[in-house]
C-alpha cells in the first residue's frame, strides 16, 4: 500500500492506496464520495467523470497514484457554497435533464468542463462534447437543453429529435 | 485487475530503468491498457506510469521546421496547439475518443499500441513522420508492423513524434460509432515531392499505405485521380460491423473526400 494525497473539492486528502486502486475507487471506497458513479467500468459511459487539474477525465480509467497531488473535482463539489444548486445543476432539474440520475453526475461534469471552454456551444457542439456521457433515460434531448439554458441561451430553439 | 506494483517515475532515465525490471509494462494515458488490466488480457509484475516524465510533454518546432510532439503529449493538447501550425492532424487528435479520452491518452501510447482502428497511425504514417525513442530513431514506414505490432523492443519508449507538415492535408474517419474508433479512416498529406496515402481501420495487418492511390495522386490531386483503382479485399477486417468488401469500398470513398477536403 502507497500513500497518496491530493485535493479533493478544496480539502487535501490523503488515503492509503493499492497501485491498481483506480480514483474512482479511491473517492467513493476511501473518501466516502459516492456521487461519482461507476456505469460501465470500462470507460465508455463517462458516469465517472471528473476534472483532475481542471480536465474532464474518466475516473474509472486513472490510477489514484496518478492524480497525487491533484486538484481533482467531483459531483459533490458543484454545488454553491451556501448548498444551493449551481447554474448547470439548476438547470438539470429545470429542464429535466435526468430521470434515474445514474449518468447525471458524469453529465454535469462534463458540462461544467464544456462550459469552461467554450461559454456559448452551439446545439450541435454540445452533442459532439457529450459523445462520452451515455444517458439511457432521458434521449439527450432534455440534457442539451439544460446544457444550452445553463449557458444562457435560448433552448426553445434546438431542434426536436 | 490483478496486483502490481506501481511506479511513476519523473525522468526517462529512471522510466527505463524501471521498465527493465521482470514483466514490467509502461502506462501512458491509460485509455487502452487499464480497460485490459480490468479484463484480465494482461497482468505486469510493474506497472511504470509515463504521465509525470514533464520532458516527454508538449509541442514544439524544430530547426528543420518539424512538428515536434511529445510521447506523452495528450489528443487534447494536439486538438488544439496544432489547430493553426498542422490543422489536418489537429482535427485527427480531436476525433479520437471522446473529450475526458482525449485529456487522458497520449500519441506515444496510441502509436506503440497500434491499435487497427486508430487514428493516429494513420496520421503518423500519412505523414513524412520520424518516431524517436529513448535509445533510438525509427522512419515511421519502419515502425508500423501489424496489427498491435510495432518495431519498439521491449522496454522502449517514445519520446517524441516528429512530423514534416504537408502542403495540405485532411483526414476522413467513417466512425464505428459505438467505439468511436474508425471503421475505416483515411488520411491523404501531398508534399512536394509526392502524396501519401494511409489508411486505418481496414486491415487485419492494422495502418498501410495504399500505395496505387498514392501515386495516382502524386500525379495528379484530384479525387478524379482515383477512378479506376480499387483495393483487394483478401486481407480486410470483416466483422459485425461491416464486411471485408464494405471496407474495401469505403477506403476508396473516404480517400476521394479527403482529396476533395484537402
Amino acid at each position: 500500500m502507497t500513500k497518496v494525497t491530493m485535493t479533493v473539492n478544496g480539502k487535501t486528502v490523503s488515503g492509503e492506496v493499492e497501485g491498481r486502486t483506480l480514483l474512482v475507487s479511491f473517492l467513493r471506497e476511501t473518501l466516502h464520495l459516492t456521487g461519482t458513479h461507476v456505469g460501465c467500468d470500462t470507460s465508455q459511459c463517462g458516469a465517472c467523470v471528473v476534472h483532475v487539474n481542471g480536465k474532464a477525465v474518466k475516473s474509472c480509467a486513472l490510477f489514484a497514484q496518478e492524480a497525487a497531488d491533484a486538484d481533482v473535482r467531483t459531483i459533490e463539489g458543484m454545488a454553491n457554497a451556501d448548498g444551493s444548486l449551481s447554474v448547470i445543476q439548476q438547470a438539470f432539474q429545470d429542464h429535466h435533464g435526468l430521470q434515474c440520475g445514474f449518468c447525471t453526475p458524469g453529465m454535469v461534469m462534463s458540462t461544467a468542463a464544456l462550459l469552461a471552454e467554450n461559454p456559448k456551444p452551439t446545439e450541435t457542439e454540445v452533442r459532439h462534447y457529450l459523445e462520452g456521457n451515455l444517458c439511457r433515460c432521458t434521449g439527450y434531448h432534455n440534457i442539451v437543453k439544460a446544457v444550452l439554458a445553463a449557458s444562457g441561451q435560448d433552448m426553445d430553439q434546438i431542434a426536436a429529435e | 485487475m490483478y496486483s502490481f506494483d506501481f511506479l511513476r517515475p519523473t525522468t526517462l532515465a529512471e522510466a527505463a530503468e524501471a521498465l527493465a525490471r521482470d514483466e514490467a509494462l509502461a502506462l501512458g494515458g491509460g485509455q487502452t491498457l487499464i480497460p485490459t488490466l480490468k479484463q484480465r488480457l494482461a497482468s505486469p509484475s510493474v506497472l511504470v506510469s509515463l504521465g509525470a516524465i514533464a520532458e516527454m510533454k508538449g509541442i514544439c518546432r524544430n530547426d528543420a521546421g518539424q512538428i515536434c510532439i511529445g510521447g506523452g503529449t495528450t489528443h487534447a493538447t494536439v486538438a488544439a496547439e496544432l489547430a493553426e501550425s498542422y490543422p489536418a492532424m489537429a482535427a485527427l487528435a480531436g476525433q479520437i475518443g471522446d473529450p475526458a479520452v482525449r485529456n487522458r491518452g497520449t500519441i506515444g501510447g496510441s502509436l506503440a499500441n497500434n491499435d487497427p482502428a486508430a487514428c493516429y497511425p494513420a496520421g503518423v504514417l500519412g505523414s513524412k513522420s520520424l518516431i524517436v525513442t529513448n535509445t533510438r530513431e525509427i522512419a515511421v514506414d519502419d515502425f508500423f508492423q501489424g496489427m498491435f505490432t510495432t518495431d519498439l523492443e521491449s522496454g522502449e519508449i517514445i519520446t517524441e513524434v516528429r512530423v514534416a507538415v504537408p502542403d495540405r492535408a485532411n483526414y476522413q474517419k467513417f466512425v464505428q460509432p459505438a467505439s468511436r474508433f474508425a471503421m475505416v479512416g483515411v488520411f491523404v498529406a501531398q508534399y512536394s515531392d509526392g502524396v501519401r496515402v494511409a489508411v486505418t481501420g481496414a486491415s487485419q495487418d492494422g495502418v498501410f499505405r495504399w500505395t496505387e492511390a498514392e501515386a495516382a495522386l502524386s500525379a495528379h490531386f484530384d479525387a478524379s485521380a482515383l477512378d479506376g483503382l480499387s483495393v483487394a479485399a483478401d486481407d480486410l477486417i470483416a466483422d459485425l460491423h461491416g464486411s471485408a468488401e464494405y471496407r474495401a469500398h469505403l477506403i476508396k470513398v473516404m480517400t476521394a473526400r479527403a482529396v476533395k477536403a484537402a
